[in-house]
């Protein structure tokens, strides 16, 4: 008989081994779905994996895209871990992106056509303020009302939506467009583009900033009280507050600052890869970093790695349904394998696999 | 009747990784005896009530229910075998009544009306005054001990186990237990009793077995023995109670004024209209029965629940609507009760843990930057000055007994220099050793001029150490009175006295 055993300590192993044992365990269940679906496995997988680095045919056109798609859901995702650490659940950051956005959009057209050097850094602290404000809606009525931020969070999400479309069909449209619907694109606006600082990359103002926060994240968690607070209050609530951390400041401290990361990374997508409001800018960005904050352990350097992989998976399935005529589900079903397997081999460092014999009554 | 053999312990013994809680343990126990198993804590005495009431299985050894083998598997074999046992840790619904929480300790529960008939009449017969309609919720600590107690007599057992019984009890409820429990022994019920207090021992029981490391190290009749002799045969060495020097009292360095605090919990006590003044150099005892108001005094204190200004003033400063950390700054430390989860991290590293508390008093955080390097040194002199056993300060604080991480509790807060000491039971569950340093920790603090505030439900332990002594009562605190001169009766009376329940023993 199989007994799971709860390790007292849990393995440090453990940790590191099992996200690569979800990799290969989502690679072998993968290719076998793949090879039902009368593909080669070996290809899809390699298409999936290894195309859009290396394939001389796709690489030069899908290689910047790893880091533009990785560097808005790293940044989330870092601003994210923190709450999550706490047990606070922003799970609305997909909202707080689009407001970031739309924020960053006023800032630019307010200028337009202007080239004043000041109105890139405006539209990032509009960006970040449009997130943070959208966040502190659901902090704020926790901390008076005692609402839940799951749902509230969540909620408001539908209600930026909406408020992206009217900006699409109404206030933001581009008097220029011909009537379509969405915004000016930002491209063609010199002060307020986000564009590739070295050609042929994909590495935008986005991306460095993901890369700060990856390192900004890291010495907040490790060396300063905020961190350590953070912890303190996701593992023993009651000594938290022993230890004098007051926990609506720290949730709206949590939430605040999840919806800054995300309105940042709403800002730098729309000035630079997405370059206008549309109804369909948002892309999901805000929920996939719930996936890879947790596929990275809420450690920002596991989140660094997590979002590269989750953007090699997205890129590459986007070319094996090119390529290999893979139907879009069955590359969803494989993000998703991902990460079911990265949750089920988790019990391995927490609890260790013991066989035991039936005993005798 | 009283010399017939009803239960027999022979060689009995159980081994844990890393530890042998039982080795080669045996005793005997007569019908209608009142037995005790004595111990610090630690010795083994939980784990063999545990396999005497099918909990926990013995590695090797026998026992014998009246001259036939007896091997409970599980608690409901050995209640049908007729033993029963009150935990020392109630596992009672609050949100149910009494009639309800016995029902649901029940195979087969009666009718309520019936059963609540049944409860009313043992509670008569035994002189337990219970209402079967209230609340679990509203009852006292005594009386849910007796809703407890009930629920084992309704089975009729011929062996009553009861764990630290007295603990939650005031004197003049314990008198109503002993009463109960000398009337069921005179009926022919058997009781074992496990406690470290020597006085009720000798009080109350016909023989003992004394334990120290799971083994037997001597049985006796506690009659015949003073309680320095049981002491030091369950230590194992010669105690030495705590040196108290001369003292002349100073400024007041912490006074409360009119604090009323609601409870956060929903069956907790609010503090009404509580006043204190504690002055330099002076110990200040606070007893009460669990539950009392004892936790909320804790955190209106630290600082956890805030209040008026003025309701808290340290050295005459108001911090009444402070936060932990500004009290501390002005010279406050605080000890929690729960060591797991309140005053430690559970899955923190003492390192981690001496952060906790210490961050502001020790300066280990600058500009918001952690010094870790600081804050190990911190951990490791605690470790070193209260001699906490722990292979390091990288050790996770769950991973350490609950006496050597009191004593590294204790140790992180009075190692801050502080002016103003408040601790809530200090040395629960703590062996005799580690309490006794810890109780000598705070008199040597207090001799130094602070002020300290002892909360405890351990009487020996406040008329031990205390200078002036106080007792919370449905969250109200009596007036200071001087320990020398007290009388036990007059601490009952300040504890509540029975709880206004008289003692209703129908055949005493």
């Amino acid at each position: 008989m199989l007994t799971l055993e709860k390790r007292p300590n849990p393995s440090r192993a453990w940790a590191i081994v099992t996200p690569i044992l979800a990799v290969i365990l989502t690679m072998i269940a993968g290719g076998l779905m793949f090879a039902v679906l009368g593909k080669d496995p070996v290809e899809a997988i390699r298409t999936i994996f290894w195309d859009p680095l290396f394939n001389a045919q796709f690489a030069s056109y899908s290689r910047p895209q790893l880091l533009v798609k990785a560097g808005p859901l790293v940044l989330i995702a870092v601003g994210l871990s923190f709450g999550f650490r706490a047990s606070i659940w922003n799970i609305g950051a997909e909202g707080q992106y689009i407001m970031g956005a739309i924020a960053a959009m006023g800032v630019a057209l307010a200028f337009y056509p202007t080239n004043y050097w000041f109105v890139f850094p405006l539209m990032v602290l509009a960006g970040a303020f449009g997130g943070w404000a959208w966040a502190m809606i659901p902090a704020f009525l926790k901390n008076r009302y005692g609402t839940n931020e799951i749902l509230v969070s969540l909620m408001l999400v539908y209600v930026a939506e909406n408020i992206e479309s009217w900006m699409a069909f109404g206030p933001m449209r581009n008097p220029q467009g011909m009537g379509f619907p969405g915004s000016r694109n930002l491209q063609q606006y010199p002060a307020a583009h986000n564009s590739e600082l070295i050609a042929g990359t994909g590495l935008h103002w986005g991306v460095v900033t993901a890369g700060l926060a990856v390192i900004i994240g890291y010495v907040l968690l490790k060396r300063h009280i905020f961190g350590f607070n953070i912890q303190v209050a996701g593992q023993a609530p009651r000594a938290a507050r022993f230890a004098g951390v007051d926990p609506k400041r720290l949730f709206s401290l949590c939430m605040g600052l999840s919806g800054a990361c995300a309105g940042l990374a709403g800002m730098f997508e729309v000035a630079g890869p997405a370059g206008q409001i549309t109804d369909s800018f948002n892309v999901g960005y805000g929920f996939t970093a719930i996936i890879v904050a947790y596929l990275g352990r809420l450690h920002p350097i596991g989140i660094l790695l997590a979002g590269l992989l989750m953007a090699l998976t997205y890129i590459g399935g986007e070319i094996a349904q090119l390529s290999l005529n893979l139907p879009a589900a069955a590359i969803q079903a494989f993000q998703g394998m991902l990460l079911f397997f990265l949750l089920g081999v988790d019990v391995l460092s927490n609890y260790r696999i013991r066989i035991k014999r039936r005993a005798q009554a | 009747m009283k010399d017939t053999e009803l239960l027999a312990v022979e060689g009995i013994t159980k081994a844990y990784p890393g530890v042998v809680a039982n080795s080669d343990v045996s005793f005997r126990i007569r019908e209608g005896e009142v037995h005790s198993l004595l111990g610090e804590n630690g010795a083994g005495k939980s784990t063999l009530v545990k396999m005497i009431y099918g909990l926990v299985k013995p590695d090797s050894g026998r026992m014998r229910l009246r001259g036939a083998a007896y091997e409970p598997k599980e608690p409901r074999e050995a209640r049908s075998s007729g033993v029963a046992m009150v935990f020392q840790h109630f596992s009672l619904f609050e949100a149910l009544n009494v009639a309800e929480n016995v029902a649901l300790g029940m195979e087969n529960p009666p009718a309520q009306r019936a059963l609540a008939e049944r409860i009313r009449t043992v509670s008569e017969d035994y002189g337990l005054p219970l209402d079967p309609n209230r609340l679990v919720g509203d009852l006292s600590a005594g009386e849910r001990q007796r809703v407890e107690i009930i629920r084992c007599l309704l089975q009729d057992p011929k062996l009553l186990i009861m764990d630290e019984p007295t603990s939650v009890l005031t004197p003049q409820e314990v008198e109503i237990l002993f009463k109960t429990l000398r009337q069921l022994s005179s009926e022919g019920t058997a009781i074992l009793y496990i406690s470290h207090k020597l006085e009720e021992i000798r009080d109350l029981c016909d023989g003992a077995t004394i334990l120290r490391r799971g083994k037997v190290v001597a049985t006796c009749t506690p009659r015949e023995k003073t309680a320095r002799e049981l002491a030091e045969l369950m230590v194992g060495e010669t105690l030495t109670p705590p040196a108290r020097g001369e003292k002349v009292p100073g400024d007041v360095a912490l006074d409360v004024v009119g604090l009323s605090v609601a409870s956060p919990n929903p069956f907790g006590t609010s503090l009404q209209n509580v006043h204190m003044r504690v002055r330099k150099g002076e110990i200040l005892g606070i007893a009460g029965v669990a539950g009392n108001g004892q936790d909320e005094l804790l955190l209106a204190l630290s600082g956890e629940i805030p209040t008026d200004r003025d309701a808290v003033k340290i050295a005459g400063r108001g911090v009444g609507d402070q936060g932990p950390n500004a009290r501390r700054l002005a010279g406050l430390v605080a000890a929690p009760e729960e060591r797991l989860g309140h005053a430690a991290a559970p899955d923190m590293s003492l390192t981690e843990n001496a952060l906790l508390s210490g961050a502001v008093r020790k300066g280990l955080v600058r500009h918001g930057m952690i010094d870790w390097a600081s804050a190990r040194s911190f951990a490791e002199g605690v470790v070193k000055d209260f001699d906490v056993r722990t292979p390091g300060v990288g050790t996770a604080a769950r991973a350490l007994s609950g006496g050597n991480l009191q004593k590294f509790v204790i140790g992180r807060e009075l190692s801050q220099d502080p002016t103003v000491i408040v601790v809530n039971q200090p040395t629960w569950g703590v062996d005799a050793a580690a309490a006794a340093s810890i109780r000598q920790a705070l008199i040597d603090r207090a001799a130094a001029g602070a002020a300290v505030v002892v909360i405890s439900q351990d009487l020996d332990e406040l008329l031990e150490i205390a200078d002036n002594f106080c007792a919370l009562n449905g969250g109200r605190l009596s007036a200071p009175r001087p320990v020398q001169g007290l009388t036990v009766d007059e601490i009952g009376l300040m504890m509540g006295g029975a709880h206004g329940m008289e003692v209703a023993h129908a055949h005493a």
